[in-house]
């Protein structure tokens, strides 16, 4: 499916870069491991014969999301940050919960693949038709059966814009207002 | 040396490894940006799963899942963040469990 040379240094780093995140203390150290995990799954994607949704991660993900992300982090949140950071006593409880829900789901990845998507000899699924996840192929698809979700996704980003600019004015004047009838009342 | 072929289990399990990576960032750490980052990896490992699982089955609607998916990811950080701005506005800092004071 995926050549071994590329699949074990791919996993490797991106297992790296998302334990990096995890555990950073500098938040602008966080982005850019940030932007290595997505820079290998995009390179996954094309691994995987998705080339349309490779190019959409790089674009989107290491690109959009993570402006957004650095230029918050630059805005607000430069200071480190000790660790471990205080969660009040619930660290054991939590790690326990992340250690078995990751099994769980390891078990379910290695154990629950369709059969239709392997050979009987192998194991190896079968090699996908010529153009697949190319943007003609995804496009073909996404304007004919998926027509609708599109519609419903124009909505949801428009609501996503409009609520972040609510968010980000009540945060000003509104809130301004708010703050002082509370000041006023103490 | 020759490696042995990588199956559809193994890109599943690499998955679901970056998942509990991310989960593990949700539940563990306090700084509300890192709590939004690690949202985000695990989303980005759901897509793993799903690009792996369209190329195993040959189905390129997998794909399609992952475009509608980034899409719902760009709507969450854009809103997450601006809520987290929105916080740090009001209570100069953005931990996650100070929020708790905003209900009542």
């Amino acid at each position: 499916m995926i050549d071994a040379v590329i699949f074990w240094p791919v996993a490797a780093l991106s297992v790296a870069a998302t334990l990096a995140v995890v555990t950073a203390r500098n938040l602008v150290h966080a982005a850019l491991a940030m932007v290595v995990a997505f820079a290998m799954t995009a390179v996954l994607y094309l691994a995987l014969s998705a080339a349309f949704i490779a190019v959409v991660q790089v674009i989107v993900y290491a690109g959009a999301i993570m402006v957004l992300f650095v230029f918050v982090v630059m805005l607000i949140g430069r200071h480190d940050v000790n660790l471990p950071e205080p969660i009040g006593g619930r660290r054991g409880l939590g790690l326990a919960a992340v250690i078995s829900l990751g099994a769980l789901l390891a078990w379910a990845g290695a154990s629950g693949v369709p059969a239709a998507a392997r050979d009987p000899l192998d194991g190896l699924p079968p090699p996908p038709p010529d153009g697949f996840g190319s943007p003609a192929a995804i496009g073909e698809r996404l304007f004919r059966e998926w027509v609708f979700p599109v519609e419903v996704v124009s909505i949801l980003l428009l609501a996503a814009i409009l609520g972040v600019i609510v968010v980000a004015r009540s945060g000003g004047l509104r809130g301004r207002a708010i703050e002082g009838q509370a000041e006023a009342g103490e | 040396m020759s490696l042995s072929p990588i199956l559809p289990a193994h890109v599943l399990v690499l998955s679901a490894v970056l998942f509990s990576i991310g989960a593990s960032g949700v539940l563990l750490r306090r700084n509300a940006i890192l709590v939004l980052m690690s949202v985000e990896l695990m989303l980005n490992a759901v897509n793993i799963a799903l690009v792996a699982t369209a190329r195993a089955l040959g189905d390129i609607d997998g794909q399609l899942f992952v475009f509608f998916s980034l899409s719902v990811a760009a709507a969450e950080v854009a809103v997450g963040l601006a809520l987290v701005v929105a916080i740090y506005r009001s209570l100069g800092r953005t931990d996650v469990d100070d929020v708790g004071a905003m209900h009542g």
